[in-house]
């Protein structure tokens, strides 16, 4: 197989994708544009921290923790670029430019910070994660809210408006491709057997405690993107954004659709902003029917929408009972 | 099938070094201690390459200690293990099974939620090249070490009588191949001694009697040493060339079948249980047991006193 043939098939759905985005871009109205733009980025969160909470079966609850790296580190990227052009380029185009490297430093930052935490709390078994990573998001935001050089409790605002529907789309869709083509590779099924069982996976040669800190830093990378296009859509940077209830939002998209599910995931992110929003008119019930909505959904199902399994594992049986 | 058990395997064993020295697996007086339970004291123990052994003794007897000790699950107390020339004891598990060894669980322990095929897939570590980016990337190299892998597992499948059910969940197999497909798991890790932890627990006795031909057929055929735990004494005597018996965590008796099962200490193991009892719980002397049994005999008196 030659040199192009492969490119071609690892980028293949990225090719597909980003036309049809380009074409939707800039035509919705503003308001449709903002919540699929939001439901992109909750689909980011959600996929990527299933990968540490589906696949490998640790318990993370400091997703937006990692967010807020992300986000910080690309706010002050672009910040202090605002008025710096790449020469030779159009400003549209250069300031797309200094947006992405943002959100690469962002991602970079992101899974520093993963790897740092993870190095030491992945090596125990059981809740010890979700204490470390619930400790992590904590501190991150008090280090935020007493910190000058960022913004502290007001955080950066002015920020420019750089996410769009191709940015978000193209994040959302690199990041749901990293989570399948993982899982249907030799490392994830090690992380698939950690979380089966630990003592079975690491007395079959695999490196647990490696797997686990790889995972989590892959999680916390595409957290980061995910901190860094929602601040440059809000075109605001406060910590109040990534506090412990944005983490747990995270958490109940992953079990709502199915832990180690990607397409449960997506469907969960998406019905819940969809949901959210479609509750607007509630008002003040907006936060009883979710949670109404939430209670219904693990009482009936309490495994996820989707379990385990993926949507297109039901396909078959779907077109047998059509068919018969 | 059971006629061809008393074929004496001989010839096998004679092809003793591989690089490593004639021993591939020296245990040296290894001792686990758990508080102030010994569970096992001294133990020794060598593999030669191509050999079947056999390590028995009664329930509790610290068999599977003893191997937890060797894989890695707990790092011993005192003494030294050594797996095809590495010293191995404080390693983790994954580290010794890189070195050669792979077991298998007394209670099943296979990835529940997937397939067989997968299970199996997740032991073939050896000769991997391609990385967590060239996985995302779907490289050549990937996919050459993806199809390589799948092969590889299927033949294990194969040798397992399992390839029928390689797309089923694996807690979804009956009993008896989900131990057939611990094996091929084990075996898939590429090891050069095979633990195989009572791999015939539940089983009816045709289906011990199966079982102990393909362990053989197993060791003939991947040149393995392979050592077996079990309690049936009848059935691992049939295949085993050498037998260890345990018993409270101290080697009672080694040597071949036929001396072993004549050995008075290893009857009275099996046979004079409460006799026993006795006499081996003064030997860890401060064992929380030995408290615990000293302890209920002054409690009598005071019931007399609640009358009035």
């Amino acid at each position: 197989m030659s040199f192009s043939r492969i490119l071609l098939r690892s980028l293949l759905p990225l090719l597909i994708g980003i036309p049809i985005l380009w074409a939707f871009n800039g035509e919705l109205s503003s308001s449709a544009d903002i919540i699929l733009m939001v439901a992109g980025i909750n689909v980011i969160l959600a996929v990527s921290l299933n990968v540490v909470n589906g696949f490998t079966g640790q318990f993370s609850i400091g997703h937006a923790g990692f967010m807020a790296v992300g986000a910080y580190t690309a706010a002050k990227i672009t910040v202090a670029t605002n008025s710096i052009e790449i020469v030779g380029l159009p400003t549209e185009v250069s300031n797309q430019v200094i947006f992405f490297i943002a959100l690469v430093a962002g991602m970079i930052m992101a899974a520093l910070m993963g790897l740092l935490v993870g190095m030491p709390s992945l090596r125990l078994r059981g809740d010890y994660l979700a204490i470390v990573t619930l400790g992590f998001n904590e501190i991150i935001r008090v280090i935020i809210e007493n910190t000058e050089f960022l913004g502290q409790a007001t955080g950066i605002s002015g920020l420019p408006r750089r996410s769009n529907l191709i940015w978000v789309g193209v994040g959302a869709l690199v990041t749901v491709l990293m989570a399948r083509r993982l899982v249907g590779s030799t490392h994830g099924r090690a992380l698939l057997a950690i979380r089966e069982d630990e003592v079975a996976a690491e007395a079959m040669g695999v490196d647990t405690t490696g797997y686990k800190v790889r995972a989590f830093v892959i999680s916390s990378a595409f957290a980061g993107l995910a901190g860094g296009l929602l601040v440059h859509l809000i075109q605001l940077c406060t910590p109040r954004s990534f506090t412990f209830v944005k983490s747990i939002e995270v958490v109940v998209m992953v079990v709502l659709g199915g832990m180690g599910s990607v397409t449960g995931s997506i469907v969960a992110a998406l019905v819940l902003t969809f949901a959210l929003e479609g509750l607007r008119d509630a008002q003040q019930y907006r936060m009883v029917m979710y949670s109404i909505l939430l209670i219904v959904l693990m009482l009936t199902r309490p495994e996820g929408i989707f379990g385990t399994r993926e949507i297109w594992d039901w396909l078959p049986k779907l077109r047998k009972r059509v068919s018969s | 099938m059971s006629a061809a058990a008393e074929n004496a395997p001989k010839p096998e064993s004679e092809s003793t070094t591989r690089g490593w020295g004639d021993t591939c697996l020296d245990v040296k007086k290894v001792t686990m201690q758990f508080g102030g339970l010994k569970a096992l004291s001294e133990f020794d123990l060598s593999l030669e390459p191509g050999e079947l052994v056999g390590l028995i003794g009664p329930n509790g007897a610290g068999k599977t200690t003893a191997f937890n000790a060797i894989t890695g699950v707990y790092a011993p107390t005192f003494g030294d293990v050594t797996v095809c020339g590495h010293r191995v004891n404080g390693q983790r598990p994954h580290q010794i099974c890189g070195h050669g060894i792979a077991r298998t669980f007394q209670n099943i322990r296979l990835f529940k939620e997937l397939t067989a095929l997968d299970n199996v897939r997740v032991a073939c570590h050896a000769g991997r090249k391609s990385g967590f980016l060239a996985s995302f990337l779907r490289t050549r190299g990937f996919l050459e070490d993806e199809a390589r892998i799948t092969k590889r597992a299927l033949d294990y499948l194969g040798v397992m009588g399992l390839a029928r059910v390689r797309d089923e969940r694996a807690k979804n197999l009956p009993y008896g191949e989900q131990r057939r497909l611990e094996i091929a798991r084990a075996l898939a890790t590429g090891p050069k001694i095979l633990c195989l932890d009572e791999p015939a627990a539940g089983m009816n006795a045709s289906e011990k009697v199966a079982l102990m031909e393909l362990i053989r057929k197993i060791r003939d055929d991947f040149k393995l040493a392979i050592l077996v735990i079990e309690h049936d004494m009848r059935l691992v005597m049939g295949i085993s060339e050498r037998l260890v018996v345990l018993d409270h965590g101290v080697t009672i008796a080694r040597g071949k079948p036929e001396q072993v099962r004549k050995d008075p200490k290893v009857i009275e193991a099996y046979l004079g249980d409460s006799y026993l009892e006795e006499k081996h719980i003064a030997i860890p002397a401060k064992s929380s047991e030995s408290v615990l049994d000293a302890a209920p005999a002054p409690e009598e008196p005071p019931v007399k006193e609640v009358q009035p």
